[in-house]
């Protein structure tokens, strides 16, 4: 093997690859990152069709495969296909280059985001100021793109918008310093703007930052909960997008792989201020209680969590094949979804023996891959009851008024976000 | 950032990793922030105008990352990149873009602004000329870990005394807070 891939791998400190200067394995991370967030973002998109219908009684997509598995890769190539328009008075060329500039910012997040405490790009300096910062970039896409289609309706999306990200985005960045300000309680006193140093730093309090000085982590983490979504544009708060005002808001003149690039931007800045929510919050790539329960013994339990997930996917695929119609129609759908659930089920297995075989933390091979899929795998998890809660908030909340919008975001939000700030710099210095 | 946290990041840097910002990497952003800066004095739409400035924020970013002043560049991408002009192209939209395409480009100033902009290329032909004398004679390689703590050491001080610059900072501050009541009240229509 030559030296640039074998170098990274043999360093026995756990550093990222950024940190490590191995171009080779960070361009390996980038594209396995790539292709798990559009795995990811299909995956949603499946799961937010399905809960929503269920939400509202109803089936939602059954006929493409079995209970309609394969209905992002169908949507995907009919939105290929489709015929690419470009209005006439559109302003061709930031018509064109609109959606690439909202996907380019919430692709870029993803170099500083810690999957584990080397699972990651790169590990910045600046690593949370660098998040927020770009992922702000986001919504030029959205505003240069209202206004390339040279249309009413997209403006109007585009204007609400801007306006909307810039006012929510104040009592973010405040929640968000509360959390750094919450880095320094250490016994040098100085913080970190590092992602992988702030869970660390969690790692050494001993406590998730939600549940420090409570309730002051906890207000902090619900501003930034609730700022997210609106950062985001999802509803309730989706007001560039209100197809009940505004047809569809800033993406009404797009078609085809144009539209699908801006929801594929979407869901990826969903996933991205996910992952800064669980990092600054929720203990990151932590287990459950990884201080309280350190005995070898609660390692391995916890490590058996990947392969038990998997194992449940793989049950609940069994029991769709179990209850599928005997009718002659249905042979190839129960052909397909048992071949899933053995895939499902293959993959459970494999996780259960690199579980047993790295059981022990004794720095081999084995033991490192079974560290990483438990930092991984508890990250994503935690990642992963995020995305549905932004599907439960859209089934269960009205849309607001751009009013209310605005008043929640400037006359509540801000300052319970500036309270918070004060509070827990006033605590952090009694205690420390 | 507490040393025991970054030990591998500190390792890293002072086991000499090789620098990823090679001149190669200056030239491209070098001519991509040139060649934006002219579309934005060029373009007579003034969006495209507005969104080759970003190209050119986002271009100088790039060489401050290249200068190991990664705080200094995350708040170029904040501020000016995401915030002002973002506000940039909120008020340039709501011109008419057709009326404004057909005035005259250039106002009878440009002589003066040429005058100024070769005024500032001298001088900085003349900083590169006689370089030697005037630098050090070796690159100051900070590293990149320390840097973001250097800048809060200054301003804000550390280890209980005062930083170097923490009274001009907090003068600053007061001038922006200033400026940020004199817009409430100028929008505010009874106090």
């Amino acid at each position: 093997m030559p030296n640039f891939i074998m170098s990274y791998l043999n360093s026995k400190d756990a550093i990222t690859p950024g940190a490590a200067g191995s171009q080779f394995w960070a361009l390996v991370y980038v594209f396995i990152i790539f292709t798990g967030v559009s795995v990811a973002v299909m995956a949603m998109n499946w799961l937010e069709r399905k809960a929503l219908a269920h939400f509202q009684i109803r089936l939602g997509p059954m006929r493409v495969g079995p209970h309609g598995l394969l209905q992002p890769i169908a949507d995907a190539i009919k939105l290929m296909l489709k015929e690419d328009i470009i209005p006439a008075e559109a302003d061709q060329f930031v018509f064109w280059v609109a959606p690439l500039i909202g996907l380019l910012a919430a692709f870029t997040v993803y170099t500083v985001i810690p999957f584990g405490p080397s699972q990651a790009v790169s590990d910045m300096n600046i690593g949370i100021l660098f998040m927020l910062g770009v992922s702000s970039l986001g919504v030029l896409g959205i505003v240069v793109a209202g206004w390339a289609s040279n249309s009413h309706y997209p403006l109007i999306g585009a204007l609400r918008s801007s306006a909307q990200m810039v006012s929510y985005e104040v009592a973010m960045g405040l929640a968000v310093v509360s959390a750094i300000l919450m880095t320094s309680l250490n016994a040098t006193g100085t913080g970190t703007l590092s992602m992988i140093g702030i869970v660390q730093a969690q790692q050494q309090q001993g406590v998730w930052f939600i549940f420090k000085f409570f309730p002051l982590g906890l207000i902090a983490f619900g501003i930034f909960a609730i700022a997210m979504i609106a950062e985001t544009n999802r509803a309730p708060f989706d007001m560039a997008e209100a197809e009940s005002e505004l047809t569809a808001g800033y993406h009404t003149e797009y078609s085809g792989l144009r539209w699908s690039l801006f929801m594929l931007a979407e869901y990826a800045a969903m996933i991205a201020v996910s992952s800064i929510a669980v990092a600054l919050w929720l203990g990151g790539w932590m287990r459950p209680f990884p201080n309280l329960l350190n005995a070898p013994a609660w390692d391995f339990i916890f490590s058996l969590f990947p392969a038990l997930t998997f194992f449940g996917l793989a049950a609940i695929a069994t029991v769709g094949v179990v209850r599928m119609p005997a009718h002659s129609f249905f042979k190839i759908q129960r052909i397909g979804l048992a071949a899933f659930a053995a895939l499902l089920g293959f993959i459970a297995l494999l996780l259960l023996v690199i579980a047993v075989a790295g059981r022990s933390a004794d720095g081999s091979v084995a033991a490192r891959f079974r560290e990483g899929i438990d930092y991984v795998y508890w990250f994503v998890f935690k990642v992963a009851i995020f995305m549905y809660l932004f599907i439960w908030y859209r089934a269960t909340w009205p849309r607001y008024r751009f009013d209310q919008l605005m008043k929640i975001g400037w006359k509540v939000m801000l300052p319970i976000s500036l309270v918070v700030l004060i509070m827990t710099a006033i605590v952090g210095v009694l205690v420390s | 950032m507490n040393p025991a946290l970054n030990s591998g990041l500190n390792s890293a840097v002072n086991a000499g990793m090789a620098p990823v910002a090679t001149p190669w990497f200056f030239y491209v952003l070098a001519g991509l922030a040139v060649a934006s800066g002219l579309l934005v004095i060029t373009r007579r739409n003034a969006v495209h105008s507005a969104l080759a400035l970003i190209v050119t924020l986002l271009a100088v970013t790039g060489l401050y990352l290249m200068l190991y002043a990664p705080f200094v560049a995350a708040v170029q991408i904040f501020v000016y990149a995401g915030g002002i002009m973002l506000l940039f192209l909120f008020v340039i939209m709501l011109v008419n873009i057709e009326r404004s395409s057909k005035d005259r480009q250039f106002n009878r100033m440009w002589p003066v602004g040429l005058a100024a902009a070769c005024a500032l290329l001298a001088l900085f032909v003349t900083a590169f000329a006689k370089g030697k004398a005037l630098f050090p004679d070796r690159m100051i390689s900070l590293p990149e870990s320390s840097n973001t703590q250097q800048i809060a050491g200054m301003l804000y001080g550390e280890a209980g005394r005062m930083g170097e610059y923490t009274f001009a900072f907090e003068i600053a501050s007061l001038l922006l807070l200033v400026a940020i009541l004199g817009a409430v009240i100028m929008t505010k229509k009874k106090i």
